[in-house]
Formats: C-alpha cells, sequence, structure tokens
C-alpha cells in the first residue's frame, strides 16, 4: 500500500533533478529557479510567519482551556463539547459567515463604526492575516485540547497530594507540577499542530480565493497556481524542499523536547 | 468565586462557537427580501454596514423550499460527497484493519522500517504528494474520475496508525489462546481483533469521515470537472447573490459531520488521542 505512495515521491525526487522539456539532467537548476522565484519567496514567508504566529497561539489558548476544564470539573461535558464542535464543522459551512463577519461592510466593522473607529478591510489587506489566524485556531482548538487534556489526566495524582500536603497553592502545583509533567505532550501538540496548519489553506482559499491579499499568499496556494500551469519541475522541487522541511523540523523538535525531557 | 470567573471565562469561549452556529441557523429561516436587505453591503459592496438580526424578523421557509426543490445541483453535489466520502472509508476499514492487526501482531521483517515510513507518510502535507500523486493518476487515466478522490484517499496511512494503537492494546493471551484452540490467523482477526479493536475502528473512520467531507484540496487539484464536484469545493464558488441557499446549503453540508460528531465525539477524543501518542 505504501508502496503505491512511496515510489511516487522517488520519482518526484528524479524529476526534481531533470528538466520537464526536455528530460535532461539540470542538477540543482529546478531549485534555484523555486529559490529565486519571488511568489516563493513570498508565499515561504508567510507560511513560515503563520506558523510563528499561530501555532504558539494556538497552544496556549488549547492549553488555557484545558487546564480551566480540568479545574472546573462540574460542566465539562457541555464546554468539551462546544469547544470539539468547530472540528465537525465543514470550513466551507462557516465561511460564508466569516465573509459577513469580516468584510469591508460587515459586522465588526458595523460594530466598530459604532465607537467612531475607521473601518478596515479584513479581507483584502493585511489584516487578512489576522482574519486566517483567527478562523484556523477557530476550527482547531479543540483538538489540541483534547490531546492537552489526555496529558493532564495522565499526571499522577499522588504528585498533587503531597504537593498539598506540602503547602503548595494551587498556581505553585501548576507552575512545579502541570507544566513540568506536560512537556512530553507539548510535543506531540506541536508536531501534530504544526502538520495540521498545512490545511489552512482550505480557510485561505475559501475567505479569499486563488489570488488573496499579498499578507496570505501561501505556500499552497503557490502549489495550487504551479499546478494549474503545469509547471512540474517546480511542484517536484518544491515538494522536495517541503519534505525535507517537514521532516527536518520534526526530527529537530524531537530532540529538543527530548533534551528538555532531560532523557 | 475562582470557579465563578473560570465559568465566565469559558462561556466567553463556548460563545465564539455557539454565535456563529446560532447565526448560520437562525439565518436560514430569514426569507430572501430580509436576507438581501440585511446583507446588501455586504454582496453589493453599497454603503452602510450588514446586519444580522438574531432572530429573522419575517421567518420563513422559503429559501429551504427553493433549495429543496429548485436547485437539482445541490442533490448531485451532495451525492458526490457522499459517492467520495463513503468508498474511502470502506477503503480504511478493508484495507487499514488488516495491515494495523499485521502491525500490532506479527513480527515480519522490515516491519519497523514500514511503520517508520508509515508515519512519515502520514505525516507529510498533501502538497508533498501533490505532483507525484498527479502523475501517476493521470498515467492510470483517472482525473476527472470520483477514483483520483478515492484511491488516494483510501490508502492514507492515519486510521492504519490508529487502528494499530488500538490493536496493540488486545492482551497477546487473548489471540494465544484462539490459536491454541485451532482458530486460523485470519479467523483470529475477524473474531477477536475486529470485535475487540471496534473503537480503535470507529475512532478512524470519525476522524477520516470529518477529514474528507472537508477535503478541498485533492478535490480542487483532481477534478476539473464541476459535475464531480463535492461539496466543499461547491460551497466554495456558490454565487453570493443567492445568498439564502448558501447559508442552507452550509447548514446541510454541516449536518452529517455534526451528527457523527454527537454519536461519535467519544471516538473522536480516542482518536485524536490515539494520533498524538509517540511509539
Amino acid at each position: 500500500m505504501s508502496v503505491m505512495v512511496l515510489i511516487p515521491l522517488v520519482d518526484a525526487l528524479r524529476r526534481s533533478f531533470f528538466s520537464a522539456v526536455s528530460n535532461q539532467f539540470v542538477g540543482f537548476q529546478n531549485y534555484i529557479s523555486v529559490l529565486g522565484n519571488s511568489a516563493f519567496q513570498l508565499a515561504a514567508s508567510n507560511t513560515a510567519k503563520f506558523i510563528f504566529v499561530c501555532i504558539p497561539l494556538l497552544l496556549i489558548i488549547s492549553l488555557v482551556v484545558a487546564l480551566m476544564l480540568t479545574t472546573f470539573q462540574e460542566k465539562h461535558g457541555i464546554f468539551k463539547t462546544t469547544f470539539l464542535m468547530p472540528m465537525a464543522i465543514p470550513v466551507a459551512s462557516i465561511v460564508l459567515l466569516w465573509r459577513v463577519i469580516f468584510h469591508r461592510n460587515g459586522l465588526i466593522n458595523g460594530l466598530l463604526s459604532l465607537l467612531d473607529v475607521t473601518s478596515i478591510d479584513w479581507i483584502g489587506s493585511g489584516a487578512a492575516f489576522a482574519v486566517l489566524v483567527f478562523a484556523y485556531i477557530w476550527k482547531n482548538f479543540g483538538y489540541d485540547m483534547v490531546l492537552w487534556l489526555s496529558g493532564i489526566s495522565a499526571i499522577n495524582p499522588a504528585l498533587y497530594e503531597a504537593a498539598q500536603i506540602d503547602g503548595a497553592g494551587s498556581i505553585k502545583r501548576l507552575i512545579k507540577i502541570t507544566l513540568p509533567n506536560l512537556l512530553p505532550t507539548l510535543f506531540t501538540v506541536t508536531v501534530l499542530s504544526l502538520l495540521n496548519s498545512f490545511k489552512v489553506f482550505r480557510e485561505a482559499y475559501l475567505i479569499a480565493g486563488s489570488y488573496p491579499d499579498n499578507s496570505i499568499y501561501m505556500l499552497q496556494h503557490l502549489f495550487n497556481n504551479w499546478y494549474s500551469s503545469l509547471d512540474v519541475d517546480k511542484m517536484c522541487a518544491g515538494a522536495v524542499m517541503m519534505a525535507f522541511i517537514v521532516f527536518t523540523l520534526i526530527m529537530l523538535l524531537q530532540k529538543i523536547m527530548s533534551g528538555g525531557d532531560g532523557s | 468565586m475562582k470557579k465563578i470567573f473560570i465559568c465566565l471565562f469559558l462561556f466567553m469561549i463556548a460563545a465564539f462557537v455557539w454565535v456563529p452556529l446560532w447565526m448560520l441557523s437562525s439565518g436560514t429561516l430569514m426569507g430572501p427580501g430580509e436576507l438581501s436587505e440585511n446583507l446588501a453591503p455586504v454582496l453589493e459592496s453599497g454603503d452602510g454596514f450588514a446586519a444580522w438580526p438574531i432572530f429573522a424578523f419575517y421567518p420563513t421557509f422559503q429559501a429551504y423550499a427553493e433549495l429543496l426543490f429548485d436547485t437539482p445541483q445541490f442533490f448531485n453535489v451532495f451525492w458526490n460527497s457522499c459517492k467520495q466520502v463513503f468508498p474511502i472509508i470502506l477503503g480504511h476499514i478493508v484495507l487499514g484493519a488488516p495491515a494495523a492487526w499485521a502491525f500490532a501482531r506479527f513480527d515480519f521483517r522490515g516491519k519497523k522500517v514500514l511503520y517508520t515510513l508509515y508515519i512519515v507518510l502520514m505525516l507529510m502535507p498533501f502538497q508533498v504528494t501533490m505532483v507525484s500523486s498527479y502523475l501517476v493518476l493521470n498515467k492510470l487515466g483517472l482525473i476527472d474520475t470520483a477514483w483520483a478522490i478515492i484511491l488516494p484517499g483510501a490508502a492514507s496511512t492515519l486510521p492504519v496508525f490508529i487502528m494499530t494503537r488500538f490493536f496493540m492494546t488486545i492482551p497477546g493471551a487473548v489471540t494465544e489462546a484462539a490459536a491454541v484452540d485451532g482458530a486460523s490467523p485470519i479467523q483470529t482477526f475477524l473474531r477477536l481483533g475486529i470485535p475487540l479493536g471496534a473503537p480503535g475502528i470507529l475512532s478512524a473512520v470519525v476522524l477520516g469521515f470529518l477529514e474528507y467531507w472537508n477535503a478541498m484540496e485533492a478535490p480542487q487539484a483532481f477534478l476539473k470537472d464541476q459535475t464531480l464536484w463535492p461539496l466543499s469545493l461547491y460551497m466554495a464558488n456558490i454565487t453570493a447573490d443567492n445568498a439564502g441557499v448558501s447559508l442552507i446549503a452550509s447548514l446541510i453540508t454541516l449536518m452529517p459531520p455534526l451528527l457523527i460528531f454527537m454519536f461519535g465525539q467519544k471516538y473522536l477524543e480516542q482518536g485524536i488521542i490515539s494520533s498524538g501518542m509517540k511509539d
């Protein structure tokens, strides 16, 4: 089964060193032309920016929510269900609403105008980046929350009891017990969020189309545009680089995290 | 005191989920007149700001009737989505479960390498495999057929990974006892593996359904023929002047995954947790 995926990938690796037109070996020529491409530079920097802004935010928000859910035990069920629900909502269903809310003449600007704030074109300007981050976090924080919750529930309750006997307050328990014990969970949550973050293209595309504002022109848009023009050389070189980066990032994270573990 | 504060905070976050859902459902009851009046600033780029009443002033089922009776296209699109998603899920069960069983129960040469390979493939974003999938599908003449979505989807490695985790929790003694009683490996898998690993299979099904019902990248790349488009793509290209119909289309698109979520939340959670376990 995996052979079905693997052979084509190796083929893509081979192709990335050849010219699609003449089928000649061109060395790193394809890579150089991709890296020199201004659309690629824009897309790569936007994607990197998105990852660096969105993932920390996502991790923090979902962790805070998970910790609060743990403290606030009673109605666990309702809140947890609520927070997971966006996962079940297809991006296509909710995007019309985001458009109405964030449009130049939309609901948010309507509210802002009541406060005498000048309207912002949320989707057609640099603010689109914020909209994208919001839409992405909205859909995905429940997923991370579940991972955090499972991490929290795996912490040995005896630790808390011992701390309580020693007179540690709830904040001290949080800093000394909960957070250090969640480090291994941090690795998984980060990796999974990183990989899921590539799916943000759905939001970006549905909100703003194939050629959105420059601030949210992502690698995924670029791949799609290469794809429509059947730019096989560039796509292969791009895919190889992307695979390489994803792989390195995961390995790097694993190294950092296991270093933090002290193991 | 602290509890009240936390409760308020959780309510605030929950409102971010409840309000959009409420707006979506109440919006479907607005008549075309009311809707276009409210949304004119957004749809026609006129002046003023859009409005969204908490309740429709003149609730009507007109938009529902229009979608259900006057938009045969919508049924076609809905059916397309089903035709693509259900075979993929079936593929996950038929191909993925035995593979997962093999990973969890048997030792064979290259198992470790193969398993690592599965994880790496699982982690790769769609864009990495897009070109190579295209080249293969094109060679097989499958571009612009539902198979272009179904085959790569069914061969996805994530469900294998999830099911393997669940199968591994079945105690070895159980399967050994079956072997002593003379059950063949296939019988053991069918009679013991499937029932005992059912939560894992269900978790993979729930996660798979939510993922593929929402999928956009693959259909967008491999389906040029608009009559084959699934809901997610159709919704992206629905014209804004038909806001009433597209609202209801949104709501109907939302129903199947929401139902699955409501009945399968437990499995969804287990699936997420097991997808997060390190090996």
